[in-house]
């Protein structure tokens, strides 16, 4: 069997039939009566919503970050203090600059 | 004098909700005409047509009136019947069933004279709808807009809001799984 003529022959069966346009009896006011008692959509609404369910996971992944930075700030040794390392790394340049007099003047 | 288009559609963003029903009224059959070519269920065709009046008067705003309000809502109602037959995907296994007495006489007929067997007949329409209802959505979508309705890729885009290269990749894509299915079909009847 052909298939490609198959297929030219259904799809020409489509076309020789196209669907009926027809509209059941006062579906103009049935929509309309849906459209009266379906609230038009508030943008301010949709944004309080979203926000509300972002909280949940924000809150959860605050306890989390907050537990682990515990955790890790209670095990870690004095030398490898987050604040000691800042204040080290910053004050590197200033403890290596040798001391040059000012000759300028 | 009758309002046009735009004159309705500004009464009814102004809260007019009554002017939205000539809207309804004058292009209802158009969408009805279009959802029935993706469900067969009348509940079904029901259900499309007032999802798509719904998204209409919610997104009306969005409408900016530089083209036709038929152009806007005809995009509205093919992306609608999209979105039912993904929702609907799983259904179509079953619509695979065997082919009807009058379904195997007419594929008789074609694959003994190809040329003499009428497209017409009742027969070829339901089995194309078979053949559709096989299909995968975006297969179905392609071969109803692009062979059965011959529209053009461009305007194919534009309905459906994919690229041009997209259609052409998903039309290929489509017409190769229509002859799959149709391949399945004849095997099923000569095997």
């Amino acid at each position: 069997m052909n298939l490609g003529q198959l297929q030219q022959k259904l799809i020409a069966a489509a076309r020789a039939i196209p669907p009926s346009e027809q509209v059941p009896y006062a579906f103009e006011q049935r929509i309309l009566a849906r459209l009266r008692d379906c609230p038009a959509a508030d943008t301010w609404e949709l944004w309080s919503r979203a926000l509300w369910r972002a909280a949940a996971p924000c809150v959860a992944c605050m306890l989390l970050l907050g537990a682990w930075s515990y955790y890790v700030a209670s095990t870690r040794s004095p030398q490898t203090d987050l604040s000691q390392q800042f204040d080290n790394t910053v004050l590197a340049a200033t403890d290596q600059e040798p001391q040059v007099p000012d000759t300028s003047w | 004098m009758e309002p046009t288009d735009a004159e309705l559609i500004t009464a009814t963003l102004r809260g007019q909700a009554d002017s939205f029903e000539p809207l309804v009224r004058k292009y209802s059959p158009r969408v009805f005409g279009t959802a029935r070519r993706y469900a067969r269920r009348q509940s079904e065709v029901e259900d499309i047509v007032q999802e798509v009046w719904i998204k209409a008067y919610q997104k009306l705003h969005s409408f900016r009136g530089t083209a036709p309000f038929e152009h806007w809502l005809m995009r509205l109602t093919v992306r609608t019947c999209y979105d039912f037959l993904r929702a609907h995907q799983r259904n179509r296994e079953m619509a695979f069933s065997e082919l009807s007495n009058e379904e195997g006489d007419w594929l008789e007929s074609f694959a003994q004279a190809p040329e003499s067997s009428s497209e017409t007949a009742d027969a070829a329409r339901l089995l194309i709808e078979r053949v559709l209802a096989r299909l995968s959505p975006p297969a179905r979508l392609i071969i109803t807009l692009l062979e059965i309705e011959d529209r053009s890729v461009k305007e194919i885009a534009h309905l459906t809001g994919w690229s041009v290269t997209l259609v052409k990749v998903r039309a290929f894509r489509a017409r190769a799984e229509m002859r799959r299915v149709l391949a399945k079909i004849a095997k099923e009847k000569y095997l």
